[in-house]
């Protein structure tokens, strides 16, 4: 079976839940928003369905689908989790399924516009039907460039609330960063997997790799630059190993005598390099064991 | 040997290069293993500590040449945010396998920018080779130069070494040995993120290497990892480095593990003590580990 060919069965997830989608009421976006929505493949070529699969969904909130484009950077990866691991049975811009539908595991791109109704009525549905609710980029999890929103842009000009989604709904996990990257975002997904379908061991290591990512969830809904200073140096915990100043993705972050200096102005508050710091979370359970948590995303990634 | 963490070897061991000897810190093995692993295209840059504005003030660099590890050699007892380069080296470098050396605070970085790669796209699989020194504290610079000049009365310019050792903190000049101070006198201008650090001698890295167990000129080299055995072994099959069984050497691991010990139980019990358990009218401070 050629590569498209493949991408077309995967895209669509199994039978069953195109037909739920098609008993399912039409949507209720106010006309002036509504966008049709082609799907790119129109007949999908179904697999066999694995039976153990789980089932993710991407919600499209207010964010720039940067986020689903770095899903997507996984390449020949992201088929694999599509033909080994996961159902993508939602998603706006690649599957033709309008309702969110009952999912195992819900990636929320985007912060919530709270003046726009049919956000509201779908972050809503997100969190009553996915099991496990993933804010995937700094828009979800902390608001991130949507915080600087005053309203007056077109075409809603009278769209200026937006909220991360952790201020509307319990989030389970954060995925923060701007864009966040593939690889962590195959890890959640491969993790989320485990979790839910592995034996007892798997389930305990995908315990241990999601708890951080958990607690950062529940930690609440505000990301800064500053984060390093009050959450760190003021902690007295940083090391000063510049993890922070790789990471940020508009040069915010530099070292100056081993510590990072924010300029604070340029800090779009995506939630990285307070993540990424090795001395905001650390697990020597799962760091320790680096070399055979690697080798086994290496092994179950291969097609 | 809890506190040494897992190995697959460990040797008594110095560089096969007398010019990389010359000048290193103690047996030249983490130049001579970069220098080894970018001949051979192990890897194809290392980030290493090289020199900075000021003498002794450390400033990450990429080194894709011999020549540029050569730069970085000897230990510079300041903060150098090797990490701060890791995106880097792989976009305006172009490195597709990059080498590090750094502190264990710095490898466990690199485990976790590996394992939660928040902001590091495409990082994770081109890290080929991350060498962990032991690591008892760290001093930002501004402590080190008071500990050289006041201390020391040492003008941190004409120095030509600094070691840490047998209890004391030593500066060389090109006289020798030109000052000493016991460590005790340096603690207050250790970083306060080392006191809640829980490993010596960098028990995720690849190898790991210090002074501490070996006599004077070699090193104590632990080999821990698949692609750190590989890359060793071939180095010393290559004559890059010199490697011996560490059986019978004095003062040998038990002095390692006597040192990894009281750091570890000393930062363990910090990290209680910041809970402030004894004084409930004192809110815990954070504890990073989970
Ligand atoms: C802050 C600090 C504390 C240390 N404490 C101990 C100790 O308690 N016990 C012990 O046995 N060994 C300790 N070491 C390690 C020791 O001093 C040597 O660095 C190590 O043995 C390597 O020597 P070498 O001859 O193999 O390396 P060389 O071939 O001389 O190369 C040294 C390498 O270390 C890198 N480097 C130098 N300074 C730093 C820095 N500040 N941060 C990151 N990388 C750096 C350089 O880039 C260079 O590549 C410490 C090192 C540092 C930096
Ligand atoms: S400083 Fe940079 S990495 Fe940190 S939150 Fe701000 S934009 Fe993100
Ligand atoms: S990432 Fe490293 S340098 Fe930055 S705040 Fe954390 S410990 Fe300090
Ligand atoms: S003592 Fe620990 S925290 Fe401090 S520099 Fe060394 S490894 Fe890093």
């Amino acid at each position: 079976m050629g590569l498209l060919d493949k991408l077309k069965g995967l895209l669509f997830g199994n039978e069953t839940v195109r037909e739920g989608k098609q008993d399912a009421k039409p949507g209720v976006k106010p006309a002036d928003t509504k966008v049709e929505q082609k799907p790119i493949i129109t007949k999908p070529k179904e697999e066999k369905p694995v039976a153990d699969k789980i089932t993710v969904g991407h919600v499209h909130m207010s964010g720039c689908t940067g986020c689903l484009v770095s899903l997507a950077d996984n390449y020949e990866g992201l088929l694999t989790i599509l033909d080994k691991y996961a159902d993508l049975v939602y998603c706006l811009t690649l599957a033709d399924v309008r309702k969110i539908p009952k999912m195992d595991v819900a990636l929320v791109e985007g912060s919530v516009c709270i003046n726009d109704e049919c956000s509201m009525e779908e972050i809503l549905e997100t969190r009553e039907n996915a099991t496990i609710v993933v804010a995937l980029g700094g828009c979800a999890c902390y608001g991130n460039t949507t915080r600087f929103c005053r309203g007056g842009q077109q075409n809603q000009p009278q769209h200026e609330g937006f909220l991360p989604i952790g201020d509307l709904i319990k989030v389970d996990v954060y995925i923060p960063g701007c864009a966040p990257t593939p690889q962590q975002i195959r890890n959640v997904c491969l993790m989320a997997y485990l979790l839910l379908k592995g034996n007892d061991e798997q389930k305990a290591l995908a315990t241990a790799y999601l708890t951080p990512l958990m607690n950062l969830a529940a930690a609440g809904t505000e990301a800064c630059g500053c984060d390093l200073m009050t959450e760190v140096i003021n902690q007295g915990l940083c090391c000063g190993c510049g993890s922070c100043a790789a990471v940020c993705p508009v040069r915010a972050v530099t070292m100056q005598f081993g510590k990072p200096q924010i300029e604070r102005d340029l800090c779009i508050k995506c939630g990285a390099c307070y993540a990424q710091c090795p001395r905001s979370f650390f697990s020597f359970d799962v760091c320790g064991q680096y070399e055979s948590i690697t080798n086994l995303i290496g092994e179950v990634m291969k097609p | 040997m809890e506190y040494l963490g897992q190995y697959k070897a460990v040797y008594k061991a110095k560089s096969g290069c007398e010019d990389i000897l010359a000048k290193s810190q103690d047996g030249g093995i983490v130049t001579s293993m970069f220098a080894y692993a970018l001949e051979t295209g192990i890897i194809d840059g290392a980030i290493v500590a090289g020199p900075g504005s000021e003498p002794y003030k450390p400033e990450p660099m990429i080194a894709t040449t011999v020549e540029e590890l050569f730069e970085a050699r000897g230990t510079k007892y300041s903060i150098s945010p090797n990490l701060a380069l890791i995106k880097e080296a792989t976009r305006s470098y172009g490195l597709d396998k990059i080498g590090i050396v750094g502190t264990p605070c710095q490898i466990q970085a690199v485990r976790k920018g590996q394992l939660y790669p928040i902001g590091l796209r495409d990082v994770p699989d081109k890290i080929a080779l991350a060498i962990g020194i032991f690591c008892m504290e760290n001093f930002p610079y501004q402590g080190l130069f008071q500990m050289v000049e006041d201390h020391c009365a040492t003008k941190i310019d004409n120095v030509t070494k600094m070691d840490i050792g047998k209890g004391k903190f030593s500066v060389y000049t090109e006289r020798g040995v030109n000052s000493q101070i016991p460590l005790k006198v340096t603690h207050k201008y250790e970083q306060p993120g080392c006191h809640v650090c829980l490993d010596y001698v960098s028990n995720m890295a690849d190898i790991s290497t210090g002074s501490v167990g070996t006599p004077d000129g070699w090193s104590t080299v632990f080999v821990r990892s698949a692609a750190g055995e590989a890359a060793f072994n071939k180095a010393v099959e290559a004559g890059w480095i010199i490697a011996e069984s560490m059986d019978g050497v004095k003062p040998g691991l038990e002095l390692v593990e006597k040192l990894a010990t009281e750091k570890i139980t000393k930062n363990q019990a910090y990290l209680e003590h910041r809970l402030h358990k004894d004084h409930p009218a004192l809110k815990p401070l954070r504890n990073p580990y989970i």
